[in-house]
């Protein structure tokens, strides 16, 4: 192996994990299909690859990148859509976290999974998914400035991750994504009090479907979020009957 | 953004039907168009393997990852093995993180790869 001079990049990333692991949940969130689940990136997915950016001017904020972001990271859970649920790691949004979310589906359904904090440092944060989320990849959080204003960006590399999800995609999907983190980001931009208009540009990176994932269904979150909803019943009736319950 | 990384990447190829891009410096978001050029010029007709070369790599965030990804699709479009040396343990960690080793062959020197790729 070499021996390079230095990894000034180091703080920022996670440590290897082979698994996520969970030990505390925000309240409300629930620790359902992320702990032991595998972290994937595009490469592990399924369906077409895409690129999409999400870019908003912050006009008129007098604010450097560094301080956009850090606001970002603050209130992250805050400018999500409402029916969508962010639940922030304790510890904040540092590397190696890893956050519970909560997806609104169609017909009331929520879909339970998480994220793992892949990297972060003052200029940007990358969540990267597990196994049974809606896709197999990352999204990198940003700012940067540009002719004298700053910009908030957010970039998904990704496919979805099994073919019920790339179907699901295909057919609303995308345009459900992109209303997610438009309304994101004219959240932030509104909170810090800028202005401009959000721009969205998609980039099918591969048209090729890997039909050797196909199998990453198993993992699925939505039927799983669907099949622990539809038990809950059950498992309300067990209660009094389990060990020390 | 930061324009620091912008530069030309060198390309040589070593071997018939293998080319190698080196790393140097630092990889992030702003390296897309010099990490491009460097496979355009990589990826030659009779180009069966494109070799990363990672032993001068200084700095590389997640978009830089990103970009690896990327580059990764247009490899195998073209029906090229893509494949990597001079990781740092630190680099090599995050192949492993982001498992982007499971699609990229990892190899101790610049030898071993261009072995693994002939």
């Amino acid at each position: 192996m070499t021996s390079q001079p230095d990894n000034r990049d180091a703080a920022a990333w996670a440590q290897p994990v082979d698994r996520l692991k969970v030990s505390d949940v925000a309240p409300g969130g629930r620790n359902i299909n992320i702990s032991g689940r595998r972290q994937t990136s595009p490469i592990q997915g399924f369906g077409r690859m895409w690129q999409k950016t999400y870019r908003a001017p912050l006009g008129g904020v007098d604010k450097t990148p560094q301080q956009v972001i850090e606001v970002w990271k603050q209130h992250f859970p805050e400018f999500w859509p409402k029916g969508n649920s962010f639940f922030a790691p304790l510890a904040g949004i540092a590397p190696g976290e890893v956050a519970a979310l909560d997806l609104a589906m169609p017909g009331g359904l929520k879909l339970s999974t998480g994220v793992l904090v892949l990297y972060a440092d003052d200029e940007s944060f990358t969540l990267m998914t597990p196994q049974g989320h809606m896709f197999a990849g990352w999204i990198t959080f940003s700012a940067f400035a540009e002719d004298g204003v700053t910009f908030a960006q957010a970039q998904v590399l990704m496919r979805a991750s099994d073919p019920m999800y790339e179907l699901g995609m295909t057919f609303g999907g995308h345009g459900k994504e992109d209303l997610h983190w438009t309304h994101t980001l004219r959240s932030l931009q509104t909170h810090l009090g800028g202005e401009g208009e959000i721009t969205t540009q998609s980039v099918c990176v591969d048209r090729g479907r890997q039909w050797s994932k196909a199998t990453n269904i198993w993992h699925n979150a939505g039927i799983r979020s669907g099949i622990y909803m539809t038990a809950a019943p059950i498992r309300m009736f067990a209660r009094p009957f389990r060990r020390g319950g | 953004m930061t324009d620091t990384t912008i530069r030309r990447l060198e390309v040589r190829a070593p071997s018939p039907g293998c080319s190698v891009i080196e790393l140097a410096g630092e990889v992030t978001g702003a390296s897309e168009a010099a990490l491009s050029d460097a496979y355009d010029r990589a990826a030659t007709p009779g180009t069966r393997a494109v070799v990363l070369d990672f032993g001068s790599l200084e700095y590389m965030n997640s978009s830089g990852i990103g970009l690896l990804v990327t580059l990764l699709v247009r490899a195998n479009r073209n029906h090229q093995r893509m494949l990597a040396f001079g990781l740092s343990e630190h680099y090599r960690q995050i192949f492993e993180l982001t498992r982007l080793d499971e699609a990229i062959a990892i190899h101790e020197t610049e030898d071993a790869a261009l072995a693994a790729a002939a």
